[in-house]
This record gives C-alpha cells, structure tokens and sequence, in this order.
C-alpha cells in the first residue's frame, strides 16, 4: 500500500468533505464529487484517505472510481473541456466539434495539453438538448457550437491567466 | 406461506424463498453458476449476474434469474422449458466466447464449474466470435491471479470483503474491461491481502489459483543429494480421501502416509508432533501470563490470541498493528516442525541444513507465504522449503500412478511423526484451543483432568465462547473463525471491553479443515462438518491425548530444548510480529 503524502492540507479538505456527510459509506459518490471537484482528480493517494474515512475498503473506493467515467485519477488541465456526446448533440454534429478540439489541441480525449492549459473529454448530456451541440469548458456552456468556433473558444481561455 | 407451482408440481414454501430454493426443495436442481451458498454459515452469493439460473415466469416476458427472483403466490415457473434451455446455451456460450480455452493445461480442470456447466449443456461449438480479454498474470507468494478466466461471479469479492473482511478485492473498470482486482490494480502482493485462499476456495474456474510447487517437490525427490521429509497438516488426513472418490470425512492417516513413502520421501513425519510442540510453548506462555495477571500485574498483555494461522497473523499486522504484542509469539506447527527438522534432527543425521528438504502438505495456501516469511529462514536457507495444499498432493500421488485407495495403511517415521489427540484437533476451529486447555489445565492446577472432550468449544459457530473452571479460576475463552468474526473480537480487544483471556482465532470458516488448500466443496457444507467429526475421531482413538504427555516431545525438550520458552525455545519456535499498515 502506497504511503499517503499529501499535504497536510488536502487530507484536512478531504477530511471536512467526508464528515459533511456523516462519514457514510452510501455517500461515497457525493464524497468523490465533490473532492474532484475541489482537487480536480482523485489520485490513489487521496482514495486511501477517502477509504479510511468512510471506513470502507480502498478497492470499493478505487472500484467506483473507474466504474463511473466522470471521475479521473489523472490531472486535469487549468480549463476542462467537455463535449457533450449525448444523442441530441451527436446528431447536431457533436462528433465533428470533437475532432476538432483534438486537432487544434493535437491531443485525445482522457488527456491534457503540455503546458497544463487544457484537458479534453466526452460527456453524457447535460440536459441542455436544446442548445445542442454543447460544449463545456469549466463550469461555462458554450452552445450550437461548430467547428469553426472551436479555434476561438480556445483562443479565449489562452488570454486568460486563471490566478488573476 | 406461498403456493406455487414448479414445473407443474405444487411447492409450499416460505415468504422470503428464492424460486431457486423451492424448486430446490422438491428435487428440481436449476444450475448455477455465480451463485454460491454456505448453509448454516450465513455466507451467500447472489448477484444474479450470470443469468445461468434463468427460468420462465408464466405471464413475464422476460426469464428471470431463480436466484434472485422470490416466489409468489400462484407463481408458475418452468425450470427447463426449451426456451429456458435455450437461454441458458446462450449465455454459457457467451461466457465461454471471452474464456481461454486451454483447458488441457489449466490447473482447475476437472473442478471446473464453467467446464462442468458447458459439459452439462451440451455446448459444443461457440458461435460467438469477438474480443477476448487480455489481463497480465499475477503472481504472489500463495495465489495465482488468471484474470482472463474470471466469469465476474465475484465469490471471491464476496468471500473477501463480506466474510473476511480484508477488502483487498473489487469490482473495478466497467463493461468488457470490468476484472475483479486489489484497488489501483496493484499485485496481489502489494495489497493487504493475508493469502488465506477463500477466494481460492470459491473460484469456479481457473481465475485464482494456488502457487503450484509440486515441479519443484518432484525435482528435490529426484535430487540423489537432498534428504527430503514431509510433514502432513492435522486437516489434510480428514480431507484427502475426497480427491479419490472417498466418502468426505474419511480418515487416511495410514494411506497418506503410505502414499508420501511411495512418493520417495525419506522420513514421512506429522506437523501433529509440532501442534504438540505448540501448545508446549503456546500453553506455557497463556500460563505465565495468566500467572502474572493474577498476582496483579497490570502490564500483563491479555488476552492472548492463538498465533498458528499465518493468514490471520497476517491479518492483524496490516489492519490492528496496534495489537501486535497480544498473539503468542509462539510460531506455527508448520514453521516450529522447520526449525526442529533442520536443527534436531539434521543434527541426528549428521546433514547440513541445505541437504535437508523440507516439505509440508497443508490444508492451506497461505501457508506457502508463511514458509517464505525472511525471519523463518537462516542464511537464506527456508525452515520449511516448500508447502504443498492438500489438492497437490492429490496430484502427486494421481501423477506417480499410485491407487490411493488400496494402499495399506502405514504410520508415520519417528522422532517427529508422533502425536497426541490434541495435535490433531488443531485442525478444526476450537481445536487449538482445547488442545491448550487440556494441558494448561493440568500444568496450572498441578491435577489431572476430570474429562478430555469439552464440548463447549466445539461446533461451527462463527462465534463461540465458553468458560472452563481451573479448580476454581474461570478462564474466559473466545472463539472465532473467519476473519470477519475475528475483528469483531479485535475491536473488543481495542476498546478494552474484551471479557476473555485467551482467544483461537482461525482464517477460515471451519477451520483449517475449510483452508483454501482442501479439496473444493463447490459450497456444500456438509463436506466441512464430516471433516470435522473425522477429526474428532481421531482424536477419541488415540491413545495420548495431551500433547505434554506425547513421549517425542518429553525427549525433544530432555534432549535438545531443555524446557518451554527457555532460550534455544524462544530462538527456534518464537517469533516477531510486523506493523505492515
């Protein structure tokens, strides 16, 4: 078993997430959420401080992890970009704003561009079917988007210094 | 109570029956595959995933998985209709499309539940051809994962977290790349595991294996410069004879040992002689510890818990570190049988260490892990070299063609092959700890035991617990076997709210005579309880009962140890424990 060597002050956020829900093995899903939420991925080192705190098995931990696509144990980059691949974006040409991402950003889905900036991944319907296709960079929505706006979605968040 | 009606025969059953158990109770056997159940042991897998148990429900559209589907009231079930047969082809040839056929060299073929299940059905060609799985092998000291065999029955998830409570496996990834594995999907050997082997023991296929070393036994018995002895484990003489069609619960003490002689083995000895050797120093410490606790000493460590089963010491070290000065420091039979082979009697035969092969035949597979354990070694050299479970052996006597069932029965060598009664019982849960009552008894009050069979240590709960009367001290003794039950006696320990003074705590449920190195019971529980009472009975038969008064161990320690715990004891037969959290 790996040693846990985070810092202090990551064991303590995922500690206070974990007691705000009672510690209770059943919430281990709102638990994962919202420490990626926070920390942006789920490494191995942070799952073993989730399964002690639910005291609950870090296999159960590491199994619900990789059963559910939403959760990574890789670093995201500054600014995660989704692609909604659900049926109503795909039929509205979601797959060709995809390629297109990978293109500009030359790299596949599941992975994050050199220099941190971007992450790219697919996602299963937001619910905003009626802006299809939709794309989510962070927590903004940018809808109807096609191939040609991609370049400038992208440019967008190169400007911006996410410290500021 | 519920009617309903089983391949048109009336059935009466209780609320809460599975239709798989009331067409059960008329004879009408529907098979299954991932689901498994121990009775009497409330340890039950049901997942209802594998959809082999499928059944038509009159008036449902879709067939339902008789494992999970409870009966109802007028419920009309069809166990074999031509649809249900033909449902159940299907899935079985959909499970065989992603499963290595290489049953000619797989270690479980021949107790193959999928083999058995795909014979039983007829299948004889796969018409689904797609993607085969590929998960890299894992080995380990005891257990070989082939995740590629693996049908997701998840016994062994279930084994290991619901009953043993190690959680070492899961579930993980999702779809066609969903394996059962340790968390990050580390080795078995990196994980926490404690190699008791139930997983191995549940396994339907060839997925969880044992570490086969029956190759390197062959080599060292064809090796013209190596002594090689064995030592045989009290449970296997009470399971062997499964393995060659023997009624379960036969008794071959004399035919084992007969068997090992025609093997080649130059000394055929009993690791019975060291559980007699055990309860020596074992019950020598309880005693002092009691001792000092009744003359007030309030450092005293108690309870103390039983030390024999390498899984559960394995056990606390990762999960109750804390609690690693309470077991005896007593080692095992098998690794004290070691220590005494390779110094004792080497000695007698006027051999050095490395021309002395050690084997053991045990009923275990963790057992492997303990015999490689660093501290049971001297200048690389292993006390006990190798460790074969009971279905090895199996395969060695079945491989030099040797027709177990006529052989004559013959006793074991001397000076390590004699035993007490109570170096037998060590093989069933309880076990251990009568034999340690029965002579810390007679060494505490100075008198002889009034009766040898106490009855109140004995059966198949998980948790037992009873008090004996040493001439007027109660001795609280507590009994646990699973590793699930034993944290729950460890979790009284560490909240200090523990009422007893010595604790047998076993990895497996029943005991050594349930180890993940016996003859697959395929989940009848039945097969564990005849074991149990062969045990016994070879108990009852022998002449010695105590193991002070087994005349090999009064000569061992006139000769060689002096007397127990003195320091050649502490060196050769104590040991340490690890913090491995």
């Amino acid at each position: 078993m790996p040693k846990i060597k985070l810092a202090e002050k990551t064991i303590e956020l995922i500690k206070e997430i974990c007691a705000s829900f009672d510690n209770k093995e059943g919430e281990l899903i709102n638990v994962l959420h919202q420490v990626q939420s926070k920390l942006g991925y789920l490494p191995a080192e942070v799952q073993e401080v989730i399964a002690r705190e639910l005291n609950m098995s870090v296999a159960k931990v590491y199994g619900v992890v990789t059963f559910y696509s939403f959760f990574t144990m890789k670093p995201q980059g500054e600014f995660p970009i989704s692609i909604c691949m659900g049926t109503a974006c795909y039929v509205r040409g979601a797959e060709q704003v995809l390629s297109e991402f990978k293109r500009q950003l030359k790299i596949e889905v599941g992975q994050t561009t050199a220099d941190g900036k971007f992450s790219l991944s697919s996602l299963r319907c937001v619910g905003a079917c009626g802006l299809a296709p939709v794309v989510m960079v962070g927590e903004k929505v940018f809808g109807r988007v096609t191939s040609p706006q991609v370049l400038k979605i992208i440019e967008e968040y190169k400007e911006v210094n996410v410290e500021e | 109570m519920i009617n309903l009606i089983v391949d048109n025969k009336p059935v009466v059953v209780k609320k809460g029956t599975t239709v798989l158990q009331a067409a059960s109770s008329i004879g009408i056997e529907i098979p299954t595959l991932c689901h498994m159940k121990l009775e009497d042991m409330d340890i039950e897998n049901k997942p209802g995933g594998c959809r082999v148990c499928v059944v038509e429900v009159m008036g449902r559209k879709n067939l339902a998985p008789a494992c999970v589907t409870l009966a109802t009231e007028g419920m009309e079930v069809k166990t074999h209709s031509i649809r249900v047969v033909n449902a159940r082809r299907t899935v079985v040839e959909l499970i065989l499309s992603d499963h290595p056929a290489d049953c000619l060299i797989c270690a479980k073929s021949g107790n193959c539940e999928l083999q058995d299940m795909a014979h039983h059905l007829g299948i004889r060609e796969i018409h689904y051809k797609g993607e085969q799985s590929t998960y890299r092998e894992d080995t380990s000291p005891a257990i070989i994962r082939e995740i590629n065999k693996c049908i997701m029955c998840r016994r062994c998830e279930m084994m290991c977290n619901e009953v043993q409570t190690v959680g070492v496996l899961s579930a993980v990834n999702r779809g066609f790349n969903a394996v059962v594995a340790p968390a990050f999907e580390m080795n078995l050997d990196h994980s926490v595991c404690t190699y008791c082997g139930q997983c191995v023991a549940v396994c339907p296929t060839g997925a969880l294996t044992e570490v086969d070393q029956t190759g390197a036994v062959i080599r060292a018995l064809s090796d013209p410069s190596k002594t090689v002895i064995v030592q045989t484990a009290p449970a296997v003489r009470a399971a062997l004879g499964e393995e060659f069609h023997m009624e379960a619960g036969t008794l071959v003490t004399g035919k084992m040992a007969a068997a090992l002689r025609r093997l080649g083995f130059n000394y055929v000895f009993d690791t019975d002689f060291a559980a007699d050797l055990t309860i020596m120093e074992e019950g020598t410490e309880l005693l002092g510890r009691l001792s000092a606790y009744m003359k007030g000493d309030k450092n005293v460590k108690l309870p103390i818990l039983t030390s024999c089963c390498p899984a559960w010491v394995k056990f606390f070290e990762h999960q109750f570190p804390e609690l690693k000065d309470i077991p005896s420091t007593a080692r095992s039979p098998q690794q004290m049988f070691g220590a005494i082979a390779k110094t004792y009697f080497a000695e007698k035969l006027k051999l050095k260490r490395e021309e002395l092969v050690v084997v053991s035949i045990m009923p275990c597979v963790a057992k492997k892990y303990e015999s490689s354990r660093e501290e049971f070694s001297m200048n690389g050299n292993p006390d006990v070299d190798y460790a074969l479970t009971t279905r090895e052996l199996a395969r060695l006597i079945n491989l030099a063609n040797i027709d177990f069932r006529t052989l004559p029965d013959e006793n074991f060598d001397q000076p390590l092959g004699e035993s007490s009664g109570a170096g037998v019982i060590f093989g069933t849960t309880g076990g251990v700890i009568e034999a340690a009552v029965r002579t810390a008894y007679e060494v505490f009050t100075g008198k002889p035991l009034p009766r040898l069979d106490f009855e109140e240590l004995r059966g198949m709960d998980g948790l037992r617990k009873a008090t004996i009367d040493f001439n007027g001290t109660p001795i609280n003794i507590g009994i646990a076997h699973g590793l699930g039950n034993a944290r729950k006696l460890l979790e009284e320990i560490k909240a200090g709210t523990s009422e007893f003074h010595a604790i047998e705590i076993m990895s497996c449920p029943g005991g050594c005579i349930g180890g993940g190195g016996q003859p697959y019971h395929h989940g009848d529980v039945e097969i564990l309880k005849k074991r149990q009472r062969a045990i016994y009975s070879e108990d009852k038969n022998k002449k010695i009962r105590k193991s002070h008064e087994n005349p090999y161990i009064k000569k061992l320690y006139e000769e060689f140890l002096g007397e127990p715990m003195s320091e050649k004891a502490h060196h050769l037969l104590h040991t340490k424990y690890f913090d491995r959290s």
